[in-house]
Parts: structure tokens; sequence; C-alpha cells
């Protein structure tokens, strides 16, 4: 009884999402398009709780940090971030295994756009939240940095990172890895190349988040991320792979003085 | 053709779709009007507004000096545009009566060079890397300005100046000017010294009651170069943004100002937080105080953090 109650109001709630569609409050010319293309056609509701963060003030369009930010829902099992101005809109995807909703990064714009993050529930509807970045044009069709050097290849994949460990068994992740990350749609002919993929896991093997990243993600990847460890004396696995079929791995390790740093300085999160 | 009804349909188009520029941007009146203010004799201040760049200031946030010599008009930077080196231009000849003898640019930030085109060519100086780091990035200062200012900037070209200034005595007759090059601001900072009124042209070197800017800072270099101009006795410090003061207050607020942002960019990074997360620090009052304080530290914490996430974590990658 109370499963069918149960799949009742997810029924509703579905059929209610379908039936009266929401306006977009960023009143872009895209959404339909954006739900058709990159939200599988919905059900789509458009929710404060999930939050994007974006500067004030832009003033290098191919590295913008972004927050996609939904840890105020429950059981988000996909976290989708788009632009739909771009040329390319779809921006990243992280699945959360063992892992936070929330994904911090920088990315391209080739102008003024809205800039979504959405979180599907298991009750498969898809909560959008997002905001409007003002910004000039260019991210997307400006050669990343490495082209200007000839040797740009001897530091593809090199990868610097750190963890901070939190009392309650959260720790966040920071690193950056070395890759042009081509868009394709440059004016030196450059095509398209960068890491698709990246998976996150504990050194035992236990699986704590994926990411599939497209190509508005910047130049040299700088990712935050936060996920739930087993133990302290834990250590995080991330393997990459590019377009090319390359793999980058490494590990980061929770070392003691880390964690004691984490531990003075509290949860990180202001 | 179009009617009433259309107009208004798009002027609410324009207000309710924010990537269509505000309507009354089309409408400002786009003429600059300078203030000189003698703040010594024969030497005359134009203060820019304490504001970011906007539609409705045209770019004219900096300040710009004009010094009557024996020799003719010299000027300290020349302004955001075109448009405003013509006036300047004409108003540095009413002042003085005499054609402009030299000016000089500061530093290579679009804010204080993109005037040098009204002015003949060869009169406009710099030193020889404010000269190099326009030809590298005047363009794309252009495009900036261009949107951030609009139509203020029409035909507006870059002009790259002599690369002629460096360290040293300019005597102009009945005015001395020495010459300071520093640096950390940007790569090349120029300080001018007035031996004849005292007073001290810092460029944006200082900073006074509107919070420093820092997309070429090298912190370091600028805490030294404020140490050396703090050391120079002078009778007021003009500085590169706000009023000029007959006291260090400028380059002791830019210190401050610099180290803290210093401070607390590193302190986040160290705490693990991103971008998003360190922009939105509380600044302490003192900070609030200052105009554009949250503006610019934003600016800032985007400036500082990819170098630190480059130089400060520990290599992790493994042979694949």
């Amino acid at each position: 009884m109370r499963a069918l109650l149960g799949a009742t109001l997810l029924l509703a709630s579905v059929s209610l999402a379908r039936a009266a569609p929401q306006a977009d409050p960023l009143a872009s010319p895209m959404w339909n398009d954006m739900v058709e293309r990159i939200l599988d056609g919905g059900p789509v509701v458009f929710d404060d709780r999930v939050k994007v963060v974006v500067p004030s003030v832009v003033e290098d369009q191919a590295q913008v940090p972004v927050t996609a930010d939904a840890r105020a829902l429950e059981g988000v099992e996909t976290l989708v971030v788009f632009a739909d101005l771009n040329p390319i809109q779809h921006v990243l995807t992280l699945n959360p295994a063992k892992a936070a909703a929330y994904v911090s990064f920088r990315m391209k714009v080739e102008q003024g756009t809205p800039i979504r993050a959405a979180a599907r529930t298991a009750d498969g509807v898809w909560r959008v939240g997002g905001v409007y970045l003002d910004a000039a044009g260019g991210g997307c069709s400006a050669p990343a940095a490495a082209r200007e050097k000839s040797d740009w290849h001897l530091s593809l994949g090199e990868t610097n990172g750190k963890i901070w460990q939190a009392v309650d068994g959260s720790a966040r992740v920071r690193f950056r890895i070395r890759h042009p990350m081509d868009t394709g749609l440059t004016r030196d002919g450059i095509p398209a190349y960068y890491i698709e993929r990246l998976v996150l896991s504990h050194a035992d093997g236990t699986p704590l988040a994926s990411l599939d990243m497209f190509e508005p993600v910047s130049e040299d990847p700088t990712l935050t991320v936060q996920v739930r460890l087993p133990g302290r004396d834990a250590a995080v696995d991330i393997e990459g792979r590019d377009t090319n079929g390359l793999v980058y791995k490494s590990r980061i390790l929770a070392s003691q003085d880390q964690s004691e740093a984490a531990s003075s300085a509290g949860d990180p999160t202001p | 053709m179009m009617t009433r009804r259309h107009a208004l349909g798009l002027l609410s188009t324009a207000m309710a779709a924010p990537w269509i520029a505000p309507w009354e941007a089309y409408a400002a009146p786009l003429s600059y009007t300078l203030k000189p203010k003698e703040i010594a004799k024969g030497v005359w201040l134009m203060e820019g507004a304490q504001e970011a760049i906007t539609l409705s200031n045209g770019g004219a946030i900096a300040n710009v000096a004009v010094l009557d010599t024996a020799a003719g008009a010299v000027v300290i930077d020349t302004g955001p545009s075109r448009r405003y080196g013509e006036a300047l231009s004409l108003l540095a000849t009413e002042l003085t009566r005499k054609p402009v003898a030299r000016v000089y640019l500061t530093h290579f930030h679009p804010d204080h060079v993109f005037g040098s085109q009204a002015f003949e060519s060869g009169t406009v100086a710099s030193t020889p890397a404010v000269a190099q780091g326009l030809r590298d990035f005047g363009e794309g200062f252009a495009d900036s300005m261009y949107r951030a200012a609009g139509d203020w900037m029409r035909g507006t070209e870059l002009v790259i100046p002599e690369p002629i200034a460096e360290s040293g005595v300019e005597d102009f007759g009945d005015r001395r000017i020495r010459l300071l090059a520093m640096g950390g601001h940007t790569p090349s900072d120029l300080a001018l010294f007035d031996e004849t009124s005292g007073l001290m042209f810092t460029g944006d070197l200082v900073f006074l009651d509107r919070a420093p800017t820092t997309p070429h800072a090298d912190i370091e270099r600028w805490r030294i170069s404020l140490a050396n101009l703090g050391a120079i006795p002078c009778s007021a410090i003009v500085p590169g943004h706000g009023a000029s003061e007959p006291t260090d207050r400028g380059i002791q607020q830019t210190r401050d100002w610099i180290e803290a942002v210093e401070s607390m960019v590193n302190d986040a990074f160290d705490r693990g937080l991103d971008i998003s997360e360190a922009v939105a620090l509380p600044l302490p009052d003192w900070m609030k105080r200052v105009a554009l304080a949250r503006y610019e530290f934003e600016r800032t914490v985007m400036h500082l953090y990819p170098k630190l996430e480059a130089d400060r974590w520990p290599r992790v990658d493994r042979e694949g």
C-alpha cells in the first residue's frame, strides 16, 4: 500500500512537471532545446536548491570559475552542467557514487550565456538552477595557451592535487590535470582533443564519483569534488581518459599532516 | 516603419532579456567633462571616477595631470579613449597656453593610455617595457574597453608610445621632473617626481580610497616599490586613482590592501576553498570602506588562484 501510494505520488509529481512546464526564469531562447537534448525531454522543475555560482565579473572567457551545488537535495544521481548559448552546450556531468552533488571547475564561454546545473533525483525529475553569466566573447574559439608552446606535450597529464578531510568523514579533493582541452573551434584548426572521462575511486577500488567532461571545460582542468572516504588513512585514485585514448592515472594521499591541517581549519565551506 | 508600439516592445524585450544591453546605454551624452583642479602652481589634476569602467563613465576612472613648463605642457597619462584624449589635449593647451611638449604614460593599463591618439606622434613616451606590453596586449585591452565603455571608444586605436622614458631627470626649463622606473602593479610602473612643486605622481602604484587592481601585479615587487616611494620626501602624493593628499595615506592603504588580499587568498587556498568560495569570503570593515572593495577582491582571487594551484599542490600522477 505504501509502495503504491509512493508510486502514485511519484506519478503525480512527474505528470505535474510534464503537464505544466514552468517558464524559464532566464528567458533563454534555447531552453526548450536544452530540455530535449541534454535533459532527455524532462520532466523538469526549477528549484532554488540547485545552485550555480559564477563570478560577478569575467575577465578571462577561457577560465570562468563555476560551482554547481545540489547538496541541498537528497539522492542526486546525476548532476549536469550546461550553457545554453555556448557553441557546445554540455559542459560536464557528475555521477556521485559516494560523493556530494557538488563540483567546482572552470569553463570557457563564447558569449554571455545562462549557466545551468540540473540534478536528477531518484524520482527521475531534473531539478534545475542557473544564473545568467555576463561575459565578452571568444573563450571557445581562442587557442589553448599550451598550443603556443612547442613542448606542451611534455607536461601533458601532469597532475597536482590535495585532499582535505573533515571530521565527519567527508573529504574535499582538489586537483589539476595538464591538458589543452582543445575545443576544435579555434582559429588554428586544431581538432577537438579533451579529457572526456574521469573516475575517482578509493584506493581499495570503491567507486567514489565519475565525471564526463566536454570541450567547454577549461584548459588544465582544475576541479573540486567532495567524496566520502572509508577511513582516515585513505587515498583517492583518479583515472582519466582523453579523446585520443590516452589514460592518466594519479593517486592523492590523505596524509597525516594534511588531515591535521583540515581538522584545524574545520569545514572548509565558508 | 517602426511604430511606437514596436519601439515599446523592443524596450520591454531589452529589459526582460539580460543579454540585450540596457536601452539607456544608447542615449548617454557622450562627452567627457574634465574638471581641472590646480593642486600646485601650474599643476592641474583631473580626477577619475572611483568606479569600474562603465557605459556611463566612458572609462574616465584614472587620474590624469597637466603640468605647465617653459617648454610646453607636460601631460601624465592620456585617459581611456580617443575622445577623452582630444578633450585632454585641448584642455592642456588652454590651461598652459602652450602646445603639449611631452606626454608620459605611467603604465600600460587601458584606462591610462587610450587617449594617446590625440597627441602628436613622437610626444608620447613610456618605458620600453610599457611600449612592449602594449604591443603584446594592447589589442586585447582595446577589445575589453570597447565592450565595457561602448560608444565612448568610437575611433579609438592603439598607439605604441616612444620607448624613451627611463630613470633620470628631464629638464623642461623651469620645471625638472625626475622619472622613477619601478614595477609591481604591472611589470613596469613609472612614477614621476616634480622637483619644482614637490608632487609625487605615482601612477597606479598607489590607490587611495579605491581598491587596487591586480591583473598584472607582482605583490612582492609592488611592496618594495611602495617602500621606495615612501622614502622620498614630497609635498603631496598624487595617486593613479583617488585624491591628491599631502600625506602617505595612499601608500599605506595600498600596502595594507595588497598584503591583506594576498594573505586572505593564500589562507583560502590552504584551507582548500575553491575560487567560488574564496571570492565570497567576508571582508574586514576597513576594506569594505574602500570603493569597489568586493569587485576588486573578486578579481584578485581570480588573478592569484591559478598560480597557487599550479605551484603549491603535490605532484600526484603515476606512470600510466
